[in-house]
């Protein structure tokens, strides 16, 4: 920033006299008829001098105003200020007449104002400027974004000056200038040049090779772009797969519990999350922390209603599955329909913190939401910290005992109703856990579990029933290839596919998939 | 599964005083077509709303027959029989579709409105032969039986059971669901199929329709009943009670329990779809909701609350549910949900062997 205007100080001081005599000169021209305008806006968008800026964007916006003598006055609020020189006049504005400009004016003043901010101080007015300039794109303006390019240091501007001035050379007369504009064009990744470039081929036989080596060289690179979104996008499927997944690895997974009111778990965390931040919104000081608190809130909300359910019912059907499967659906009918009358059947909303907001660009201009980014650290975070949960705490270490051999877990004084329902507890949690993040991407409703329940059983059983590690890969896995998939298919279709090839694949490894053994398989 | 007592041979009185209730709710049943037509005001006037509610009870009660044989019997939780019953339903209501012909609302000589709307040209390969009635009949359970043959040669094959199976037969009426959705599926997405005219020469909005697919759906019922009641009872029901409670012993017997179970599957598939057949041109309407997991599900809490492993307990299970949720979904509808999923929780924890169980209790 400071080089850019030390580098603009040295520009003006640079500049001829001549040229600031032409400044002056241009002036009187935008208080004249609309040729003389169009002219004079031309002339000093050309010139580049930066004290142009103010004056063609007063004029723009119908804030240049004419005393009858012609001067020139810019009304700045409630100040009138002298267009040529910038310092207060001391006139009454019924004195002055406002300066009015027809669609042809406005049209040169787009152009100028494009050529003169591409000299601002500003990153993201110059920004705006070289795309102003891309779009209008004319042969004039390539000294110019020369000049700019030469002194940008930011980056991202810089790129899109580039672009610009690879598109405006791109229509010089000079075939010089004209191969160098298309070499650069093909340089980039941006469909917009692409574009640019399948229109110039008709009117430019001559260079009609140099321009189909140049599509060819982005339609490669938009490929890779293509592919890379792709696999982000699937990644960040397979995180919301992975989250919604992870409880359910625990309590059918880890300790065989078929739970079918896991989907309302996760809603009840959502649900959770909107009621921590209904709480903390008259509370400045704990407005940016509700996300943070809703974690844990979510977690002990359902983990104690998923202990009180292992404890008061699902105890009593140990070792007979599919009564459970039934009474647990039955639990998750009756929570949705709770939460329905509660909190009413339409959604509720959800507020994401400035910090999960926006768009970020990851390498080869992939854009990615923030909050998709989010999840997917945070869902490898739960995934990380379930793991040294079950491997190196206490607790994991009776949980998995209590799951291995039950009657020796127990001779060895673990007491193995209470693992039960801590497990129990500690996957119902989970599930709270991943409702918190669902609620930033998904629609926070009654109906919100029932969406995920079947997608992740079907993780669960890919990736192998009682390992974490297999949940993880087969939760990106599947993400990845529905999300490979749904150019091909469709969204629909697409899942219709994944559901198929998972069922599919459970016949080629029925066993490795499902590592009950001996009489195991008949309890 | 766990080794259930539930198929403990009811002594004969019992089981006598079971088929008696059985034939008790047919014959009154079969007389509420007749009362309809005594006059309004007779005290034995039976209204239209409850020869049509009953109608489609009937088609229930085939259901949950048909979900019987395979959970009861077999030991097969299949969460997706409303996906064959639907099918059966989409089956008939192509039959359906095809009749209206030229009375469309865009007045296409073959093709439905639907169609015409998306703009189809001609009709898909699929709909041939739809227009005939014993094509469709055909289909309506062939391709229940079809889907049932396929999934269950798979799974039985590769020995998922319990609950593996009982989501992957979710997931497979899931899958169905999202996939009629799709407008270019050819069985008119989300809309489905409605606006039916005619079946067999009849105008279905007559009152003789009415009774016609309501004594149809009767005789289909007690044809199902007589059906399961006799296979049950063959050696091949034996050994299919001996799958349920032990699979493994009755492999290591040499039985192959791969096709036992699966013919139950298929047959009960196809006993799904022709429910379905005779639940659509009642109701006027198919469409994708039909396949929605909930439906199944909810068949399911029939046979357990009627008592699963006895057919007339499925039955009873059916009538009593529905009757239930037809009354409930009209006086209180905010509570439905809540008594639904705390039958679910009632019956597994205090009445696991139903309604029929605590009948069979008494009379112990």
């Amino acid at each position: 920033m400071k080089r850019t205007i030390l580098l603009l100080f040295l520009l003006l001081a640079a500049m001829p006299a001549r040229a600031q005599d032409a400044f002056l000169a241009a002036l009187p021209g935008l208080g004249g008829g609309f040729g003389a305008q169009v002219e004079a806006v031309g002339q000093l968008g050309t010139l580049g001098d930066p004290r142009a800026l103010p004056i063609l964007t007063a004029l723009s916006e119908g804030r240049l105003l004419r005393l009858a003598d012609g001067t020139l006055l810019i009304r700045d609020g409630t100040r009138l200020l002298n267009a040529a020189t910038g310092a207060p006049v001391d006139v009454a504005e019924a004195d002055t007449q406002r300066v009015t400009i027809n669609n042809r004016v406005r049209g040169a003043l787009r152009g100028a104002l494009g050529q003169l901010q591409i000299i601002s101080p500003n990153s993201a007015e110059r920004l705006a400027a070289a795309d102003a300039i891309f779009r209008a794109r004319s042969a004039e303006n390539v000294p110019l974004l020369d000049a700019a390019l030469a002194r940008e240091s930011v980056p991202e501007v810089r790129d899109r000056i580039a672009l610009a001035l690879a598109a405006s050379r791109l229509v010089a007369t000079n075939p010089a200038d004209k191969l160098a504009g298309i070499t650069a064009l093909g340089e980039t990744a941006s469909p917009q040049a692409r574009s640019i470039l399948l229109e110039a081929r008709a009117a430019n036989p001559e260079v009609a090779t140099q321009i189909d080596a140049a599509v060819a060289a982005i339609d490669q690179r938009l490929a890779i772009r293509r592919a890379a979104e792709t696999l982000f996008q699937g990644l960040s499927l397979g995180s919301v797969l992975l989250l919604a997944a992870l409880g359910l690895a625990v309590t059918f997974g880890v300790m065989g519990v078929i739970n079918m009111a896991h989907g309302e778990f996760v809603m009840l965390g959502a649900y959770t999350t909107v009621m921590v931040q209904d709480f903390a919104r008259d509370i400045p000081w704990l407005q940016p922390w509700s996300l943070p608190i809703a974690v844990p809130a979510a977690f002990l909300v359902t983990a104690a209603i998923g202990a009180a359910m292992e404890r008061g019912l699902i105890r009593h059907l140990y070792g007979r599955p599919l009564e459970t499967l039934l009474l647990t659906f039955g639990v998750g009918m009756m929570i949705q329909q709770a939460v329905r009358l509660i909190f009413g059947a339409q959604n509720r909303e959800v507020i994401s913190p400035p910090w999960m907001q926006g768009t970020l660009m990851l390498p080869f201009d992939i854009p990615v939401t923030a909050n998709r980014l989010w999840i997917l650290c945070f869902s490898l975070v739960i995934f990380g910290l379930i793991l040294a949960a079950i491997r190196m705490t206490r607790f994991g270490l009776e949980m998995r005992a209590v799951t291995q051999r039950r009657p020796i877990a127990a001779a060895m004084g673990i007491r193995t109703g209470r693992v039960d329902a801590l497990t129990f507890a500690f996957g119902s949690g989970i599930a709270g856990i991943a409702g918190v993040a669902l609620s930033q991407i998904d629609n926070v409703s009654p109906n919100l579990g029932t969406g995920y329940i079947i997608d992740s059983f079907l993780v669960v059983v890919f990736g192998g029933v009682g390992s974490l590690a297999g949940t993880l890969i087969a939760a990106f896995g599947l993400g990845v290839i529905n999300k490979m998939l749904e150019p091909w298919a469709g969204a629909v279709l697409a899942k219709v596919f994944v559901l198929v090839a998972v069922m599919a694949f459970i016949q080629r490894r029925p066993r490795g998939l499902f590592p009950q053994k001996g009489r195991a398989a008949e309890a | 599964m766990s080794a259930t007592t539930l198929d403990t041979p009811a002594p004969s009185r019992i089981r006598l005083g079971l088929r008696a209730v059985m034939g008790v709710v047919v014959v009154v049943l079969a007389t509420f077509p007749l009362l309809n037509m005594l006059p309004q005001d007779s005290v034995f006037h039976v209204s239209d709303f409850l020869v049509s509610v009953s109608g489609k009870w009937i088609c229930y009660a085939i259901l949950a027959l048909s979900l019987d044989l395979a959970w009861g019997y077999a030991g097969i939780l299949s969460l997706g029989h409303g996906a064959f019953f639907a099918l059966g339903g989409y089956a008939m209501g192509m039959h359906l579709m095809r009749l209206i012909g030229p009375r469309g609302v865009y007045g296409h000589p073959v093709l439905p409105d639907f169609m015409v709307f998306l703009g189809y040209q001609q009709l898909p390969w699929y709909w041939l032969g739809f227009d005939h009635f014993a094509f469709a009949m055909l289909m309506v359970l062939l391709v229940p039986g079809m889907l049932a043959l396929v999934l269950g040669w798979l799974c039985f094959r590769s020995r998922i059971t319990g609950v593996y199976l009982s989501i992957i037969t979710q997931a497979m009426t899931y899958a169905l669901m999202l996939a009629f959705f799709r407008n270019d599926m050819g069985f008119g997405g989300n809309n489905g199929f409605t606006d039916f005219k005619e079946l067999l020469g009849m105008p279905l909005n007559t009152g003789a329709a009415r009774a016609s697919l309501f004594y149809a759906s009767l005789v289909s019922l007690v044809g199902c009943y007589l059906f399961c009641l006799w296979m049950t009872g063959t050696k091949y029901g034996r050994v299919l009670t001996a799958i349920r409670d032990a699979e493994n012993r009755v492999r290591f017997l040499g039985y192959d329990t791969t096709s036992h179970k699966l013919f139950a599957f298929v047959a009960s598939a196809m006993m799904a779809g022709l429910a379905g057949a005779l639940y659509v041109p009642q109701v006027g309407i198919i469409n994708p909701g039909e396949f929605s997991p909930g439906n199944s599900i909810e068949a399911v809490i029939w046979v357990a609350v009627g008592g699963r492993g006895t057919l007339v307990g499925a039955v009873i299970g059916a009538f009593s549910v529905n009757g239930l949720k037809t009354w409930l979904t009209s006086a209180a509808p905010d509570l439905w949900l809540f008594v639904l999923g705390g039958l679910f929780v009632a019956v597994t924890l205090f009445l696991p062997k139903g309604l029929v169980g605590l009948l069979k209790g008494r009379a112990k």
